[in-house]
Parts: structure tokens; sequence; C-alpha cells
């Protein structure tokens, strides 16, 4: 019975928050008076779901807010139901929503309407990671061995598989083309854990799999990273697989294969909250990547930890956004109502 | 393997400490709750859960969560057989045959049917998975889209032509099925289809929201209309319920060993619970001898699917743990978990956290045992709900759905599509459209679609991969058999001039 209860306030606590945030204007230090709704705008056991729920606990655990977190997945529509829902929640204060790629993806590829600027940046947690992955069994031992295999057989000789359609592996996989000059099948399955198991059953050739989505396949010996498709290397040490870690995986860029792509792990909220409210989310964001859980958490994912706010953050977004925008018009992703 | 077996012993001495046993009933306890609330699910009981357990140690963390799913498994059950509404998707099969026992005054047999069935799948599943793990993992990564594929296939055709109703019927509802479970993002080109704008429509038609509504809005308007109370008062309430129904059950042995074998495939390979619901009911239909009064309340209709359904939620955990797939949305859920402890599921974790592991494959057995216990004292319980008048129960099942259907997005939209499902639902009723073809192509119609595109993309295009390895040959032959095997039967019959049992027209 207690479940059905918790999430029964839930559902109050949305509705009472937004009224009560503009009644009341401490002159101290803001902090939340209702519990704060962090919206995942995808489903459960993705990256993003993962981050926040790990968020959730560590906030919890070590008693950052007096108030509690409460996760919420909004799923529909690649996402765009959890954007709606927070370009919608105007002036709540207690309303949160992290963001992957698809921030900038869906509304490009489903029209659905509404665009990072219908929102409040608050900060960067981490930028994810992508690597290209081979199954062990393939003769690949470099990015420059698979891509000469690519380009001396005709168009769609090989499949890469990833996660979801016109978002970021695909997206990946578009560049990837223009730098090859070879196109290749792209196959969408539904999770990057799902995709790592197709790779190792030699069921596609190839994937861009996040590392925390391939790791344990790679120090079993059945997958294979080729490069990673970041500007410079990965920067964590310790021995993965054999005398490998992950700072021995090359750059895509060194290894010929001109492409880079991170993918945006940061908060966002509702338009018209209250300066305030997001200085007290920036401080408390600061304070979990403190914790060892955090810590833990980054190098597991082996994420690139760059932390960013305000302004900063808001031009990285405004760089992304455009980014994406030439990729995906380029690829033919956009929406024919754009 | 002697090896395996002292881990396993190791692994039961750190599940029966004191606080893991604690854990264990407790996570029991809110599991059948979880899973009697029709919407709520597993799944989402264990993710409300899941930051509360970062701070106990990861193997205590999986035995309190791992047995939430084994009491929401063991709970689903419970509302399909009282009220015909299916708490978890794989429930829907146990409602055949469930409620019209109940309606019959049989709800503690088919309870009790179905709680044993439960545990003697799961039992089954764990079995196969100390035994076997590393054999049945490489299996798993046999399984490209084509060989998905043909096991929805063999699901679909398994099931079709079940139904007493006229075919085009069953065909219709199908379809309908079908155009219902495609509304929504499109997983292969993400573009949205058939939302016609209405940005409540991004979510499409969740399959638990048109069940909720279905079955039991639908079935509550029925039974108003038939006069304000329930059919099934008649229930005995003691525990001889319990030791009858046990003394019948050995009889059908080979039934339990078939759905035994079809929920370990399903739940390794890894279509999950649901298909192997379905599967495991058509097959028991088309055998047994009994077969033709299948729906009327038989207690074959109620082993076959739970057993099938316990068997492949059990075994769907197994590719999760050692190849980081989840079989089920609850084993996603759990597979998070993991990454948040800090663990890494895949081919290692076995090797690495041996207490981990055989942890948690010990807490499958007692998590098991326990449940079964504490379900089944709860038997005389759960069937003198039907004693309360309705005009009590029907207002309190309404909330409950109601709740149900909100929880399933946080979005109250829902609960108007489940109004409208209920309507629907009940009409449907009226008119002898059979709800299960909907409702099985809404749950499995976008999987299907989807592993068949990703199929054809592979394959550019061409029809042959269906038929390109021994593996995905064998299935789609077994779907094509069970599809034309009414056909198959009548002519046999005809063949040998006998007169023989006659068999129902399906």
């Amino acid at each position: 019975m207690s479940v059905a209860k918790t999430v029964l306030t839930i559902g109050t606590a949305a509705f009472a928050s937004g009224a009560v945030a503009l009644s009341a204007l401490p002159a101290q230090a803001w902090e939340p008076s209702h519990p704060i709704e962090i919206i995942v705008p995808a489903g459960t056991g993705g990256g993003a779901d993962q981050m926040a729920r790990a968020m959730q606990g560590i906030i919890t655990k070590h008693n950052l807010s007096k108030q509690s977190v409460v996760v919420i997945n909004k799923s529909g529509g690649a996402g765009g139901e959890g954007f709606l829902d927070v370009k919608n929640s105007k002036g709540n204060d207690h309303k949160l929503i992290i963001t992957l790629s698809n921030l900038f993806t869906t509304p490009m590829a489903t029209g659905i309407p509404f665009n990072w600027k219908d929102m409040t940046p608050v900060a960067m947690m981490a930028l994810d990671e992508f690597v290209l992955w081979v199954n062990a069994d393939k003769p690949y031992k470099t990015a420059k061995d698979y891509v000469d295999d690519i380009k001396s057989k005709p168009d769609n000789s090989f499949k890469m598989g990833g996660t979801g359609s016109k978002q970021e592996d695909q997206i990946i996989t578009v560049a990837l083309q223009k730098a090859t000059g070879k196109k290749m099948t792209y196959i969408p399955y539904k999770g990057g854990g799902e995709v790592a198991v197709q790779l190792v059953g030699n069921h596609i050739d190839s994937s861009v799999n996040n590392p925390i989505e391939a790791v344990a396949h790679w120090r079993a010996g059945k997958l294979r990273p080729l490069c990673v498709f970041d500007s410079k290397k990965l920067d964590y040490h310790d021995k993965i697989a054999g005398d490998l870690a992950w700072d021995s995986i090359p750059t895509c860029k060194s290894a010929g294969l001109d492409v880079e792509y991170v993918m945006l792990r940061g908060y966002f909220m509702p338009p018209g909250v209250s300066p305030d409210a997001v200085a007290y989310y920036v401080d408390l964001f600061k304070k979990v990547r403190e914790t060892p859980e955090w810590k833990k958490l980054m190098s597991d994912g082996a994420f690139n930890q760059t932390f960013m706010t305000g302004d900063e953050y808001a031009k990285w977004v405004a760089d992304a956004e455009k980014l994406h925008e030439g990729l995906m018009k380029e690829a033919g992703f956009m929406a024919k109502t754009n | 393997m002697l090896e395996d077996v002292g881990n396993l012993f190791h692994g039961f001495a750190v599940v029966a400490q004191p606080y893991n046993l604690l854990l264990m009933v407790v996570g029991i306890v809110l599991g059948v709750i979880v899973g009697v609330l029709p919407g709520l699910g597993g799944a989402n009981g264990i993710a409300i859960l899941l930051p509360l357990t970062f701070s106990m140690s990861p193997t205590s963390a999986i035995i309190m969560l791992s047995c939430i799913y084994w009491g929401a498994l063991f709970g689903g059950a419970i509302t399909s057989i009282l009220f015909n509404i299916p708490g978890e998707p794989w429930s829907v099969a146990t409602t055949f045959d469930g409620y019209p026992m109940a309606q019959k005054g049989k709800a503690g047999e088919a309870l009790t049917a179905a709680f044993t069935s439960s545990f003697v799948g799961a039992l089954f599943a764990v079995i196969v998975i100390t035994l076997v793990a590393p054999l049945v993992a490489s299996f798993a990564l046999e399984f490209g889209p084509p060989e998905i594929f043909s096991v929805y296939f063999l699901a679909f055709c398994s099931f079709v032509g079940l139904s007493k109703e006229p075919p085009f019927k069953t065909i219709a509802s199908m379809m309908l099925g079908f155009g219902l479970g495609a509304v929504g993002l499109d997983q292969m080109t993400g573009q949205l289809r058939l939302t016609f704008g209405f940005e409540s429509m991004l979510n499409g038609f969740d399959f638990l929201i048109a069940v909720i509504g279905l079955f039991g809005i639908g079935e509550i308007l029925l039974t108003m209309e038939e006069g304000l109370s329930f059919r099934g008062k008649s229930a005995k309430l003691n525990m001889k319920v319990v030791l009858n129904t046990w003394a019948e059950l050995p009889r059908y042995w080979m039934l339990s060993l078939r759905s035994c074998l079809i929920g370990c495939w399903m739940g390794i390979s890894p279509a999950g619970a649901t298909p192997a619901s379905f599967m495991s009911y058509g097959i028991a239909k088309r055998i047994s001898k009994r077969g033709r009064f299948f729906g009327t309340g038989e207690i074959e209709g109620v082993v076959a699917p739970e057993t099938a359904a316990h068997a492949a939620g059990t075994a769907a955990l197994l590719p999760m743990i050692s190849l980081g797939v989840p079989g089920s949305p609850t084993a996603a859920v759990l597979l998070g978990g993991l990454l948040i402890w800090g663990l890494q599921p895949g081919p290692l974790l076995f090797t690495e956290q041996k207490d981990f592991v055989w942890g948690l494959i010990a807490s499958m057995y007692m998590g098991n045992i326990v449940g079964l216990i504490i379900v089944l004292t709860c038997v005389p319980m759960f069937a003198a709900i039907l004693r309360i008048p309705f005009s009590v129960i029907a207002p309190i099942i309404l909330v409950f759905c109601a709740i149900g259907a909100y929880t399933v997005h946080n979005n109250t939209f829902d609960v108007v599509m489940m109004v409208v499902f209920g309507i629907a639902g009940y009409l449907m009723k009226k008119t002898n459209y059979p709800l299960a073809p909907m409702v099985l192509a809404i749950v499995l119609g976008d999987k299907a679609e989807e592993s068949f595109r990703q199929s054809l993309l592979g394959s550019q295009g061409s029809f042959s991969v269906f038929w390109s390895s021994a593996l995905v040959s064998t299935i789609m032959t077994l779907g094509l058999i069970a599809l034309f095997w009414p056909l198959i039967q009548n002519a046999w019959t005809k063949l040998r001039g006998s007169a023989g049992e006659p068999h129902p027209a399906e």
C-alpha cells in the first residue's frame, strides 16, 4: 500500500509546488519546500535513467537535501512527452529534467514543438562517450583496418547496430558514412545493452556503444574497442581488459577517422524559474559530484567529467544544437514540418 | 560443477542471515501488493524502491528487489482470477480460465493452482540456471532479429484460432490491436505514427491501460448489468481447498513440464514471460483432451500459463546477469540497479562476484518457497474478498484501476483512455468479439514488427532471412504447423476415417 501512496503524493506534490513557489519569496537562500521531481525523458534502465536514480540515491544517502527526490520517466514520443511537460510547467522550482541527445534530435526528427531555449539550463553533469566496437573474433585490430575493409566493399556490406532511430547512434553512423564514403546498414534496437549483445552474437558488424554498455563484454574478450569519438583519449588509467585501460583506446581522429561526438548528460528546469532555485540546484549538484558514489559511477562509465553552469553551459548547448542541426539536415532526418 | 554446488550452499548461508531473511519477507509482501495493483507492476515497484537500497550491500539489495519481483509474479494472478483484471501482462492468459473458475465458486482452487504452478515453473527455471547457466548464456547469443521474430510468430500462431468466436471476429479484433499498438513513436524510423498531432497520444496505447479497461472496467459494467453481485460467492474458505487441489495437480505433470520448457526458452531467448504464457496456454488447449472446455474454467488453463510465465520470469534473469540484456521490463530496472551498486553484469560476474551471483540464485530458491507459503496461507483470505458485496468492492476496484492507469505514465489522459477501453470492452463482449487476440496484438505487435523490420533491414529486404539458419527455420516451421494445426488434425482424422473424439470447430 505504501508504494501506491508514495505515487499519489508525488502526483499531488507536482500540482501544488508550482503555486507555492510563486507565492513564497524567501529572503534567505532558496530551499525546496516539496519533493524535487526529476523527469527522465527516456525509459527505465537506460543511461539517463541510471544517472538520475543514482543521483537520487546519493542525495538521499548523504542527506544533501531536506526534501526527497522523485524520479519520473516520461519517455513517450522519443522523450518529447517529458520535454513538453517541463516546457509547460512554467515557474515550477521543483522540477528538473535530465537530458540526453534527444533534447536536440527529438524536436528535429519528429516535429514535436519544443527547444532547449524553452527551458532554463542548470548544469552539465558529464559528457557520455562513444566508442567504436567490433567483435573480437574479427580481424580488425585498429579503426583503420575496419575502415579500409568498409572502403573495399560495396555499399551496405556492413551492419551498424545502435539505440533508437535518428538519435545519437545513427547520427554517428551518418558521420562515419561521410568519412568513409560508403553506406552502412543501420539497424535500430531498443537499448544499448541489447546492441552490445547483438554484436557479441555477430548479428551486426559494429556498434558505437557507450563505454558502460559494452565494458563487460570487452573484459570477457568478446568485443574489441577500436577508437573513441572524443577529441582526446579517455582519462581513466585502471587496467580493464588485460593490459588495456580506457586510455589505451586511440581517438578516432588520430586513427584517420575524423568523427567526434559526445552526449550531454545535463539538467534543465522549466522556463521562468527563480534564479535562486537554479543556484540551489547547481550547489546541490556540486555536492553530489564530491561523493565517492558519484566518482565511482563516473569511472565505471568512463565519462568525460566536464562540469558547466550558467552562460558557459548555455553556449555549449547552443553549439551542440547547431552541430546536430547540421548533421540531421545532411542525413535527411529532419521532420517535414520543420 | 561440484564447485558450483559449494557456491550455492555458500549462497544459502548468505541468504539465511536473519537480516536478509527479513528483507526477503518484506520484498515478497511488497511484491504481492505491487502485483495486485494493476498498472503498478514489478518494474515500477522496483524502480521506486531502488534508491533506498544504496545503503545496503548489493547482495541484500538484490535479495529484496528480486523478492519484489517474485512477489509481483505471484500477485499478478490474484486479481486476474478474482476480478478478471490482470495485474501484469503475463497474467492475461490466466484470466481465460481462472476467472470462470472463480465465478463457479472455485476461486480457492484456481488460486492454489496458480500459485503452485508459479512455484513449479520458477523452481524448474532456477534449477536450469544453476546447472547450465554458461551453456544457456551462449544459446541466447544465437538470437538475432530473425530468430526473435520467429519466436513472436510462433506465439501468434499457437494462439490464433483458439477462440470460440467466428474467425473473422478474431481477425478483426487482432487487427484493431495491431493498429492500437502502432500508435506513438515508430522505433525503426523515429517518426510519430497515428498521433494526429495530439500530444497526449505520444505515448501510444499502453498495453496495461488497454487491459485494465477492457477486462477490469468492462467486467464491472457487465456485472452491473447482470444484477450487481459476484457469482463466485460460494468459494470455500479453508485450507482444505489447498490440499485438495494439490492432490489433483500431479495429474498434470506432463502439462507442467511442457510449460516449464516453453517458459525457460522464452525467458532466455529473451522474448519474456508474456509470449510464454500465451504460447503455453495455446498449446495446452490444442493438446489437452479437455481442450474444448478451455475458457469455461478448466484448471489446466490456469496451470499452463502460470507455470510458463513464472519459468520465463525467472529464466529472464539469466541473460540479465550473464549478458547484461534484460529479459523483462523488471529485469531492466534490476540491471540499472546492478550498475548503480557498482556491479558489472556480464560473463565475468559469475567468477568475480560469487557472493552476489550465488546469493541471488539461492534467494531465487528461498524467495519462491517463502513466497509460496505466504500466498498459499492467504488463499482463503483472497477468496473471501468475493463475499464482500459488489456495491462495496466495485468502487474500490474502479479506484485502484484508475490509480493503476495513472501510474503507468503519470498521465491523466490514460485514465480517460482506460474508461474508453472499458466501454469498448463491454461492447465487444456484448457483440461477441474476443478480447484476447486484441490484447495479444497490442502487447506483442510492436515487438514483432520491430524484429521483423530489423531482420529485413539486415537482409536488404529479402524474406529468405527467415529461413537462413537451422534455428530460425525450425521455429518458423513450428509456427506454421501451429497455425495450420486444426487443418492438419482434421485431415488426419479423415484419413484414418475414425470417429474418434470430435474436435471443436476452430
